[in-house]
């Protein structure tokens, strides 16, 4: 049942308990103990909502950076990636597998905001080697959903 | 100047279901529960693989009887899924959906004169298509205290000795009832014991919920006397690419593909090429479509429990089939009342046979935000409807 509530929910979390709980043929009670039960496990960590910023008037500059880093003495990369995730300004922060270690994602106002975050925050910190920043210009998909306008019911209204 | 017309053709009344869409199209701003496709898009992997295939330039004619791979792997996906075996070079062929197969097939069996047993309520062409091939259509009608389902009693009582064929359409569109593989067994001996053939029409062969269909195909005996039907428009929602297949026995294979090959040549080639993509790849897009649709079968059950429009809960394909007989209307009274006064398409139960006098069709090929709202209408005019009672 939880992979069915997950698969829902991270589509639409605002989905109604009750809804959900037709959709699944489960008891409201059920569905929502088992709720309860994920966002204490951790494995619900929040509920966000998607927002197309280009659509408002709103000015955000997104950037994507590469940060390799020599992990030290009692200084692992979980230690450095919280010394990255701390800031306001991170979005995201994943270890990678390749040729570099993190990937971070920066939402600035400005792209002066942006570079000034690399160059005065991120780039001094003792355990980075190198970062190289990559700026937004368009999202297209975000979160398993098309950020495009939806396209209408294109079926006849009926069909055999 | 002389009647430019068949009679025979003349004869057969335009799909009751056409009327009902020329009343419909007339309406801009209705929303529907009248499609028989899925609202998804086809998977994107298919897709491309469908684009790809014209970029390449393979825009000829395939074999009749359709590409190579591609029979290839229907049989491997009929023995796979059903457990049926039939060899890809004399018991496969592509056709233009499932309704070119189920016509050729007819075709294909009768002689002038032969009596084809035909489940109803059930879909639009078989009546049909038997008199087109020379048959004479007999219908049974499947009621609602046996979930639709076809019974062995009701069988033998429309058996004569003029019987050829049965036609098997389960899980049924428009009830959505499933036949399970003991129900299936009864019917398999009938047909056996009578020497009868079956054209056993799968198109909704992915679409049950809560046990996995079982072809009649399959019985001990019943595969050299049934044409199964299937195809991609119901499964790996490919309504447009009109792609769909029949494995039968060669002896009757052979003559079908005379049909095709003279009326038809082949299937369209880059839907071939798409759905050798589809049997390869498709098995989870099947998988996360039918689990939405079963999300929103129930969804809708629960909705016409409350709403008081009693409803045999369907276990297959896409469509419920609520009663409407408590408010003394005919099912096309009530289809256009509620387009007229709530805007809601729906399809009267009588456009798949007399017996689905008193039902309509429902479909929930349709996103949860459009069902709710089409609901909501419902509601309002199923208690207006009691309020003057």
């Amino acid at each position: 049942m939880r992979e069915k509530i997950l698969a829902i929910i991270e589509k639409n979390s605002r989905i109604d308990l009750k809804d959900l709980a037709v959709l699944l043929g489960e008891s409201e009670t059920a569905i929502a103990n088992e709720i309860a039960e994920m966002e204490k496990e951790h494995i619900i960590c929040g509920y966000h909502t998607l927002i197309n910023w280009d659509n408002t008037s709103d000015e955000k500059v997104v950037a994507l950076i590469e940060v390799k880093v020599t992990p030290q003495r009692g200084m692992g990369f979980d230690k450095i990636a919280e010394r990255i995730y701390q800031y306001n300004e991170v979005n995201a922060v994943y270890l990678m597998s390749g040729s570099f270690d993190f990937t971070v994602f920066i939402e600035g106002k400005t792209m002066r905001q942006v570079a000034q975050f690399v160059s005065e925050k991120l780039s001094p910190m003792e355990s980075v080697l190198s970062t190289a920043t990559h700026f937004v210009l368009k999202k297209y998909k975000d979160h398993g959903t098309v950020l495009a306008e939806e396209t209408p019911d294109e079926r006849m209204l009926i069909t055999p | 100047m002389r009647n430019p017309l068949s009679d025979r053709i003349v004869e057969i009344p335009s799909s009751g279901i056409r009327k009902f869409f020329d009343i419909v199209s007339e309406m801009k701003d209705a929303i529907s529960l009248g499609v028989g496709e899925p609202d998804f898009d086809t998977p994107w992997h298919i897709r491309e693989e469908g684009i790809y295939s014209l970029e390449k330039g393979r825009t000829f004619y395939t074999s009749n009887a359709g590409l190579k791979e591609l029979k290839v792997e229907i049989s491997s996906y009929l023995s796979r899924r059903f457990e049926v075996t039939y060899d890809p070079e004399h018991e496969v062929i592509v056709t233009v959906g499932g309704s070119e197969a189920i016509d050729i097939a007819l075709r294909a069996m009768l002689n002038p004169g032969d009596e084809v047993l035909i489940p109803q309520p059930s879909y639009v062409s078989y009546v049909p298509c038997t008199i087109l091939a020379n048959g004479v259509p007999v219908t049974i009608e499947l009621e609602e205290k046996d979930q639709f389902k076809l019974t062995k009693e009701k069988l033998l009582e429309k058996i004569t000795e003029k019987t050829k064929v049965l036609i098997l359409p389960f899980p049924n569109n428009p009830t959505g009832a499933v036949m399970t593989a003991e129900e299936l067994k009864d019917i398999a001996e009938v047909v056996i014991e009578k020497d009868l053939f079956v054209i056993s029409d799968e198109i909704y062969a992915e679409l049950t919920y809560g046990g996995d269909h079982t072809t009649i195909a399959s019985f001990p005996g019943m595969r050299d006397r049934t044409v199964l039907i299937n195809g991609f428009s119901k499964s790996y929602a490919m309504t447009g690419w009109r792609l769909g297949y029949a494995a039968a026995p060669r002896i009757i294979l052979e003559q079908m593909l005379k049909i095709h090959q003279f009326a038809i040549m082949c299937a369209p080639t880059a839907s071939q090429y798409a759905a050798v993509a589809a049997l390869r790849d498709g098995d989870k897009d099947v998988q996360v479509m039918r689990e939405s649709y079963d999300q929103r079968r129930r969804y809708l059950v629960h909705a016409f429990k409350e709403m008081g429009l009693e409803c045999f809960e369907p276990h297959g394909a896409f469509y419920l089939f609520p009663s409407i007989k408590r408010f003394g209307m005919t099912s096309d009274e009530f289809a256009t009342r509620l387009l007229r006064e709530e805007k809601v398409a729906v399809v009267p139960g009588t456009a798949f046979g007399d017996c689905g006098e008193g039902f309509l069709r429902i479909s929930y090929a349709y996103s949860l935000k459009n069902l709710k709202e089409a609901l909501s209408r419902m509601d309002r005019f199923v208690k207006n409807l009691d309020r003057k009672a």
